[in-house]
This record gives C-alpha cells, sequence and structure tokens, in this order.
C-alpha cells in the first residue's frame, strides 16, 4: 500500500469528485462525505510519503504510472519539498470542506453535490501540479485547478459571475503561455519530462529559444499566481467567490503555480546562467512592486476581502523576493512563507467566511464587538494579523527572518528596506482592524443566521477556525524542525555545492 | 560553572500559565486575581531560587527549542540579566495588590483583559531579562510590544485610540530596524550570543557598516528608553491605568529600552569596539540632552503623571549615559540606576494612582493640603523624590555616585556637571507637589469628596519606599543588586584597559 501512497494521494479525490453528482444524487449529503473522506485519506496518504521521503533521507521517490518507465510515462516525482507541500494543501483542503458544509445546509442535491465535486477537482488539480514530474502532466493539472477554480468562484453569488469570468480569460491566457513555454522546450529538446529537461536543457541555455519559452514560463506562472502586475483578476475573484471555499482558493491556488515556478526556476533550469539570472532580477522587481503596491492598495480597501486580496499580492511579492535572491536562505524563506501564508491567509477567510454566515457583510468598519461574538475567529485573526505582520513568536516572522537573511547575504540591502516597509504598512492595516473589533461600538448587524450555541458559529465551522489559528503558532514553534528535517534535505543542486 | 536548567523558562511559563487561567476566570473575580497573585510569588521565589547560584558565577542555561535552522531558544542567567530579572519580579508582586485594590476602586472595564495582558508582559520582560542570544531577546522584545499594546488601549475612547497608536508606530517602527541590526549582526558575526564584552569586532566589516549597524540597534533600544527626539509614546502612554504606568511605563517597557542599550553596548559590541569605531558620543550626547530638557519640561507639566513621565524620560538617559561613557564604574552605575529609578518611580507612581483613586485629581494645581489627608501616602512620596534628587541614604544617591565617578573615570568630568544640574532640577519638578500636599490649604474648598481607602494599595507604597531607603542605606543588602551590578560591569569591561583603569 505504502509504495502507492503517491498516486492515492491524486486519486482519491478525483474519483470521489467524480461519483460524487452520484452519490449526492442518492442522498443529499452523502458525496460530500465522500470527497471529505477522500480528501482525508489523500492527507493520509501525503503524510506517508512525506514520512517516507524524510525516512530516506529526501532521496526523491518516483511513481510510474501504469509502468510506464519515464521519459515516455508519467511519473510523480516526491521529494522533501513538494510532499510538505502536498501535506500543506491537502490539510487545508479538508479543513475547508469541512467547513463548507454549513453553507451548503440549504441547498439541494444539486448545488451540494456541484460544489463538492468542484471543491475536490481544485484538490486534485493543486496536488497534482505540485507532486507531477512531467510538465506537460503539469498542464493538465493546472487546468483542472483552474477550471474547478473558477466554477468555485461563479458559485459566490451576483457579482462573481463577472469576476470568475474574467479569471478565466486572463488565466486561460496564463495557461497558454505556459503550454507555449513548454512547446519551446520540447522544441529545444524533445523531452516532456522534468529530470530528463534538466539533464538535456545545458547545451540550450544560451539560445534566444530558451530565454522566449523562460519568459513565457514566468508570464504564465505569473498570472496564475498573481505576481504584480499580472494580478489584475485576483482582488475580484477572491472577493466575490464562494465563501466557503474562499479560504482554500485564497489560501492555495497561488501556492501550486508558485511551487512550479521555483521547481522551474531552481531544479530544472538551474540558476547559474546569464538568462536565468536576468530572469531572477525581474521577478525580485515584480516582487518588490507587488509588496509595495499591493500594501497600499490593501490600505485603501474597505471590504475585509478586498484588503485580503491585496495582501496577497504582497505575499506572493515576498515569496518571489525570496525565489530571486539566488541563495539558500532566500529560498528557504520563499518555501517557508509559502507555507505560512497559505495558511494564515486561509485561516483569515476562514473568520471572513464565519462573519459572512454570521450576518452577511464583511465591511471593515462594521466589525466592532465582533470579539464578544465569534470568540474563536477574533483569537485566530488576530494570530494570523500577527503572523501577517511577522512578529514572534507567530510563524510570519520566521520566514521573514530567512528572507532578510537572504537579503543580506544576497547584499539586497534594498530587499531588507522593502521587508520592513510592507511589514510597517501591514501592521497599519492589521492592526485597524484588531482596534475595529475591540473597540469600537457593537455594530449593529443583523443576523443572518441567528446565535448558534457558546461558539458563535457551527461546529463544522468552529473547529477548523480553531485549528488554524493553533497552526499557525505551531509553524511558528516549529518552523526550525520544517526547515533542518524537511526543506534543507530538498534543497536544489545549487546550493549544495 | 554552566549547569542546564530550566528554571529560567519556568520563570517565563509561570506568567504565561497564570494569563491563561486569568482568560478563563472572566467570571470569578477573587479567582482570577488568586492565579496573578500566586503567579507573581511563584515566579519571584524562582528567580530568587538562583540568584545565589549566579552569585556564585553559576549560569544557568536551558535551550527549549530551536528559534531557527542555526540559532536556539534558550535563556541564560547572567549578573546582568539577573539585576533586571529579580528586579521586575521583586516589584510585581506587591504592584499585584496595588492593582487589585486600584482596578477596583476605580471600578475599571475589561479588568480579565487587564490581568491577562499584565501577567503576559511580566513572562515577556522575564525572557528579555534571561535570553541568551539576541533573537530571543528580539522575540520576547515583541511580546513584550504585543502584551503592553491592550494595556495602554485599556480606557478604550478616543485618546487611548490615538495614544496606542503612538505607541504601536513608534515601538513597531523600531523593533523593525532592532531585527534588521540583528540579522546584519549574525550575518557578519556568525553568532548572536551575548558575550561580556562584546562579540563582534572590528575584522569582520568595515567601519561605517558597524557604525550603521550600531546606529539601528541603538535607535530601537532608544526608543523603548524614550531618550529625546524618540520619547513622544511615553507621555502619550500615561492614558493607561496607573499601575501599568507604574509598572510598565516606569519599570518594565522603558527598563527593557535601557536594557537593550546595556546588552548592546556591553555585550554585543563592546566598550573596546565601540571606542574604536567613534560613534558612541552621539549617544552620550543625545542621553545629556535628554536629561535636561525632560527636566525643563517636567517643570512644565501640571498634570502629575505626565510629570512623572517626563521625569522617567530624563532619569532613564541617566543610565543610557552612564552605559554609553564605557567606563566599568559608569556602568555599574548604570544598572544601580535601572534599579533605584525602577524603586522610587514605581513608588511615585503608586502614589500618584493612589492620590487619583481617592481624590479625582490629576493636576498638581489641585493637591491642596492633601498631605493632611492621604500623610502616609504623601510621606512616601516625599521620601522617593528626594531619592530622585539625589539625596543620600536613599537609594538614588548610590548609584549617582558611581554614576559621577564613571565620568571622571572616562576622563568626560563635564558629565558630572550635567547630572548635579539634572539632580536639582529633579528636586526642582517634584518637591513643589510636595510643598503643595503639605503646606497649601484649599481656598476653595473645593475638593472635599475623598474615595475609599484600600490598604491594597497604601500597604504596597510602603513596601517599595522601605525598599529604596534600605537599598540607599544598605546597597549590597539581600537581594545583592550591589553586587550583581559590579560583576556584570567587572565582565563587560575585563580586558580592556584603554581608558587608564584597572
Amino acid at each position: 500500500m505504502s509504495q502507492h501512497a503517491p498516486i492515492f494521494i491524486v486519486l482519491l479525490p478525483l474519483t470521489a469528485a467524480l461519483l460524487c453528482m452520484l452519490f449526492s444524487r442518492m442522498s443529499r449529503n452523502l458525496g460530500a462525505y465522500l470527497v471529505i473522506a477522500s480528501i482525508a485519506a489523500s492527507l493520509a496518504s501525503a503524510i506517508t510519503v512525506l514520512n517516507n521521503v524524510v525516512a530516506a533521507g529526501g532521496k526523491a521517490i518516483h511513481y510510474t504510472m501504469g509502468g510506464w518507465m519515464p521519459p515516455i510515462g508519467i511519473e510523480f516525482v516526491l521529494d522533501p519539498l513538494n510532499s510538505v507541500l502536498l501535506v500543506l494543501i491537502t490539510f487545508i483542503s479538508l479543513l475547508v470542506s469541512f467547513y463548507g458544509l454549513p453553507f451548503v445546509k440549504d441547498e439541494d442535491w444539486l448545488h451540494v453535490g456541484g460544489y463538492y465535486t468542484l471543491f475536490g477537482l481544485l484538490t486534485v488539480g493543486l496536488c497534482g501540479m505540485i507532486a507531477t514530474g512531467d510538465v506537460f502532466n503539469l498542464y493538465v493539472f493546472l487546468e483542472i485547478m483552474s477550471l474547478s477554480g473558477y466554477g468555485l468562484i461563479a458559485l459566490g453569488g451576483k457579482k462573481s459571475m463577472l469576476a470568475a469570468f474574467r479569471y478565466l480569460l486572463i488565466g486561460t491566457i496564463g495557461a497558454s503561455l505556459y503550454l507555449l513555454g513548454v512547446g519551446y522546450l520540447y522544441a529545444m529538446t524533445g523531452t516532456l519530462n522534468m529530470a530528463d529537461l534538466a539533464a538535456l536543457i545545458g547545451p540550450h541555455i544560451h539560445s534566444p529559444l530558451f530565454a522566449m519559452a523562460v519568459g513565457c514560463l514566468i508570464i504564465g506562472f505569473g498570472i496564475k499566481m498573481a505576481l504584480f502586475p499580472l494580478h489584475g483578476w485576483q482582488p475580484d475573484a477572491y472577493t466575490f467567490s464562494h465563501p466557503g471555499a474562499a479560504a482554500f482558493i485564497a489560501g492555495c491556488m497561488s501556492k501550486a503555480p508558485a511551487y512550479a515556478m521555483i521547481r522551474f526556476v531552481y531544479y530544472i533550469f538551474q540558476v547559474n546562467n546569464p538568462v536565468m539570472r536576468s530572469a531572477l532580477d525581474i521577478i525580485g522587481i515584480l516582487g518588490v512592486g507587488g509588496m509595495l503596491i499591493g500594501s497600499f492598495m490593501a490600505l485603501a480597501m474597505r471590504d475585509f476581502r478586498r484588503m485580503l486580496a491585496y495582501s496577497s499580492v504582497a505575499q506572493i511579492g515576498y515569496i518571489a523576493m525570496g525565489v530571486a535572491m539566488g541563495n539558500m536562505y532566500g529560498f528557504i524563506g520563499a518555501v517557508l512563507h509559502m507555507i505560512n501564508h497559505a495558511i494564515m491567509k486561509s485561516g483569515l477567510f476562514l473568520v471572513i467566511g464565519g462573519i459572512v454566515y454570521r450576518f452577511g457583510v464583511v465591511h471593515l468598519y462594521r466589525l466592532g464587538g465582533m470579539n464578544k461574538k465569534l470568540t474563536i475567529s477574533t483569537i485566530t485573526l488576530v494570530l494570523c494579523a500577527l503572523s501577517m505582520i511577522g512578529l514572534p513568536p507567530t510563524a510570519g516572522f520566521f520566514s521573514k527572518w530567512y528572507l532578510m537573511m537572504g537579503a543580506w547575504t544576497s547584499q539586497n540591502y534594498f530587499y531588507m528596506v522593502v521587508l520592513v516597509i510592507s511589514s510597517l504598512l501591514n501592521a497599519i492595516y492589521f492592526f485597524r482592524i484588531i482596534e475595529q473589533m475591540f473597540v469600537q461600538r457593537e455594530a449593529s448587524l443583523p443576523d443572518v443566521h441567528p446565535h448558534e450555541g457558546k461558539l458563535g458559529l457551527p461546529v463544522p465551522m468552529a473547529i477548523p477556525l480553531a485549528v488554524i489559528g493553533l497552526t499557525v503558532l505551531f509553524l511558528g514553534w516549529y518552523s526550525a524542525d520544517i526547515i533542518n528535517g524537511i526543506i534543507k534535505l530538498g534543497l536544489p543542486e545549487v546550493f549544495l555545492r | 560553572m554552566t549547569i542546564v536548567d530550566a528554571r529560567p523558562f519556568l520563570a517565563v511559563g509561570v506568567t504565561l500559565v497564570a494569563a491563561i487561567l486569568i482568560s478563563f476566570s472572566r467570571r470569578w473575580p477573587n479567582v482570577r486575581e488568586a492565579w496573578s497573585a500566586i503567579a507573581s510569588v511563584i515566579k519571584f521565589g524562582i528567580i530568587l531560587s538562583m540568584l545565589p547560584g549566579v552569585l556564585a558565577g553559576d549560569v544557568y542555561t536551558y535551550t527549549l527549542c530551536q528559534l531557527t535552522d542555526t540559532v536556539g531558544f534558550t535563556l541564560r542567567t547572567d549578573p546582568a540579566g539577573m539585576i533586571f530579572a529579580v528586579l521586575a519580579s521583586m516589584l510585581w508582586v506587591p504592584m499585584n495588590f496595588y492593582s487589585i485594590g486600584y482596578m477596583r476602586c476605580n471600578q475599571e472595564r475589561e479588568q480579565t483583559g487587564y490581568f491577562a495582558a499584565f501577567a503576559l508582559c511580566m513572562s515577556a520582560v522575564m525572557g528579555i531579562a534571561m535570553a541568551e542570544n539576541l533573537l530571543t531577546f528580539f522575540v520576547f522584545y515583541e511580546l513584550l510590544t504585543l502584551a503592553s499594546y491592550p494595556l495602554v488601549l485599556h480606557k478604550r475612547n478616543q485618546d487611548a485610540l490615538s495614544a496606542s497608536r503612538k505607541y504601536l508606530i513608534y515601538t513597531l517602527i523600531s523593533g523593525q530596524l532592532f531585527l534588521v541590526g540583528i540579522v546584519a549582526v549574525y550575518c557578519i558575526a556568525g553568532t548572536m550570543s551575548f558575550t561580556p564584552g562584546g562579540f563582534l569586532n572590528s575584522g569582520m566589516a568595515p567601519r561605517w557598516v558597524l557604525q550603521a549597524i550600531f546606529v539601528l540597534m541603538i535607535l530601537a533600544g532608544s526608543v523603548k528608553a524614550a531618550v529625546m527626539p524618540l520619547h513622544g509614546w511615553l507621555p502619550a502612554a500615561m492614558i493607561a491605568p496607573t499601575p501599568v504606568s507604574a509598572l510598565l511605563h516606569a519599570v518594565a517597557v522603558v527598563k527593557t529600552g535601557v536594557f537593550s542599550v546595556l546588552r548592546i553596548i556591553g555585550f554585543v559590541f563592546g566598550p573596546q569596539l565601540l571606542a574604536e569605531i567613534n560613534i558612541i558620543d552621539f549617544v552620550s550626547w543625545a542621553a545629556a540632552g535628554t536629561m535636561l530638557v525632560s527636566s525643563l519640561i517636567a517643570l512644565r507639566q501640571d498634570h502629575l503623571k505626565r510629570r512623572l513621565a517626563f521625569s522617567t524620560i530624563g532619569q532613564l538617559s541617566y543610565i543610557v549615559l552612564g552605559a554609553s561613557l564605557l567606563s566599568p564604574l559608569a556602568i555599574k552605575g548604570a544598572y544601580l540606576h535601572l534599579v533605584a529609578h525602577a524603586v522610587m518611580k514605581i513608588t511615585l507612581f503608586m502614589c500618584a494612582g493612589l492620590i487619583i483613586a481617592r481624590t479625582h485629581r490629576n493636576n498638581i494645581s489641585e493637591l491642596y493640603g492633601i498631605g493632611k489627608k492621604l500623610p502616609v501616602t504623601m510621606a512616601c512620596f516625599t521620601i522617593a523624590s528626594l531619592g530622585i534628587a539625589g539625596v543620600p541614604f536613599i537609594v538614588g544617591f548610590v548609584s549617582k555616585w558611581n554614576l559621577a565617578f564613571g565620568a571622571l573615570q572616562a576622563g568626560k568630568p563635564i558629565y558630572v556637571l550635567v547630572w548635579v544640574a539634572s539632580a536639582i532640577l529633579a528636586a526642582a519638578y517634584l518637591l513643589p507637589v510636595c510643598q503643595m500636599a503639605y503646606f497649601r490649604s484649599d481656598p476653595e474648598e473645593k475638593f472635599r469628596k475623598y474615595g475609599a481607602h484600600s490598604n491594597a494599595m497604601l500597604i504596597p507604597i510602603c513596601i517599595t519606599t522601605i525598599m529604596a531607603v534600605l537599598l540607599g542605606i544598605v546597597p549590597d543588602i539581600f537581594p545583592h543588586f550591589y553586587e550583581l551590578s559590579n560583576m556584570a560591569a567587572r565582565t563587560i569591561c575585563a580586558g580592556w584597559t584603554a581608558g587608564g583603569w584597572q
């Protein structure tokens, strides 16, 4: 069993998602439970894989589909880095799938089934993108992720159709650019397998075609991960997406493309050639731009969700900056920030989902008295906010630490300045919320779903909220273990020499 | 001898646990405050149990986990840290009872949050006192900012809101600068464990880089130490309840600031390197200027707490100036004044709080004749005021004596004059309060109402006053602050005789 764990991560949610409608037809909630169970199993498989990889000292596990050997066959390659991301994504997916239950409580079977089908497929797409060792297979999973993402965003209500359509248009351009880039690479090397590609790309790195391919890939992934200035679709998409799934969309959907980018940059193309070095510089500049513009835009927002969406642009900028530093600490910072940001952004959107569920409005200046009504949400919100600002002992501080170390080591002192400015801007807009909650008079908001018990929210929503709040603390506490025990085992070759 | 011992973490953890217990005891005020009191006593006990070992030269150290891939989350006791740890935990015990009395007398809202945040602050202070390396220090430094923020915001009105914003702006910006400094120090030195005499040396980086790092780090410390012109938050933060002003804004938070200045000067850069890179004079000038200017401002303040706040700003700069003179006696005087000022200023603030609670008067010009109504309080206030002014046989004198000799030892006698001037000014702004209380009678008989008397508030005041006098007469009385300061100064200046002393 254990040797098949890598494929189960993707296969189980895929099967469940495809059967979901059928089961929902039989009994309204059965499909939903099936998907949740499959995601739980997927999480278990991901943990198994992570254990195996770490036990093997970081040696990657290659899983070939149907016994077809690469480079002809498709393979999943699981190294420490992507196994930990798989655990992260399936973990958040599980929490959010559980969390979505109250939102679809009053819907008919078609909507429940449809919601969970899309949700399962989104998980499949994200996990597949991260696990695969084949560049074309990555494209397939990218499209699965995108299409199910469009669907989930469109489910959000009136304005969400437009947001989803816009994302569809822009996202398709991104995906097409990726496909173009893959086409160029295939034309140069004749292979689609990542390991093979890494071995064969060497002679071509000075050709203009290579530069073209790199450009296409960066723009393609840049669109998908909402890297400044390619983030135009993202604020609307996050704001209007289905409130039950927003946490998953906002937390994870940008991470898989970001990881794919890291994989291309550090594991396939390597960073020690002129094209990649200038590409890194460009990524760095975009990252800096995102950090500043995203933070300033977030300051100007009045809708909590839009504010977080722009803050995501800024946080993706952190990751891009870490990637661009091209040294070990920058790389560690970027990866750790991917993990941290996924958790804290999901946490914040879970909180928002709770507010939407209870009151139907998420206006920034109508949060007064939330600390009394939604205590668990408030605690999670405060922890996540501190983490976003980057204050110890929460998780966000530690990724900032590595990013700063990377900036100093690579002598990009400018990056340090930007990190400081961005943290301070983060502090402004998050403390504004904390002030609102604790100081302002109680906002008179009509309850859409009236007070439910002591928690203020139904149990399936309260538990993920509490879990994610604790996770922010634990990630901070165990960040050194994650780095020493996992990430450092999977460092790209460039840093090992 | 180095002993692996978890007691430093227990001292931090006991208040952390207390904070959690307090949050869950919202409905039972007595239980809630009992947690706080029990924690304060336990904490003081834990710290005291390590004192004999530290005096004998032992080092208790413990690494709880790794903070980053290479840096541990480590606490360690050394004489310098022990001074601060003993001081803060010792003063927290009476403060706790005073808090209970004050909060109940004034019927303040949100008392649960108040006690929880207070306990959390004390955890952070213990961590700061005993941190083994810069990163651990920074973690607690930021925790202190976060934990004291709700206390400044306690009143939840517009004034408190703007004060708390100001507080955050100052402390968060300085925290981020400090972080940059820490990263830089770690990258050039490869270590960040505090070492007496400093672990940086001039071979590690160009001179201007060292200077820049020093400026960054000292700026961060100076904000919390309220060195002018970075003092703006402290008078604003006086909006907080008086026990907060007393313990945090006269003892814990601002002392964290001066303590970090002392750590940076004595344990990161070291006197030798600082003398080489030739930048420390700016700190001395800023501190000297602060002492005089803040005293002059204090003269003009009518609001009692604000006057004490500006007095605090001036007194803190004594410590910063002492540290920046880099001579053994001055550094010893700095550590002594850290203790002396804490004991005296907590007394003054507690008196102010009692006056506010009982008479509801905030301004000095309204304190007609309260000496007759509150004889004990005003007696304590007078003693502490004299101590701040540097009268012999009160604790303030001992430290100032050492500081003055330190200035002579460093060959900068001009600073002796600054100290004398500042002491005279201190007398000039504090003694009129006593004069008002004792010798003026209320012309309009306007102020007749007096609030309820509370022994919970009065007894702590007497205790700290007795401490101030005892420490003034017998400086090395238990818990041996004098010896600890001596040890700290000796280790910092060990092996450096460039100033011509042994």
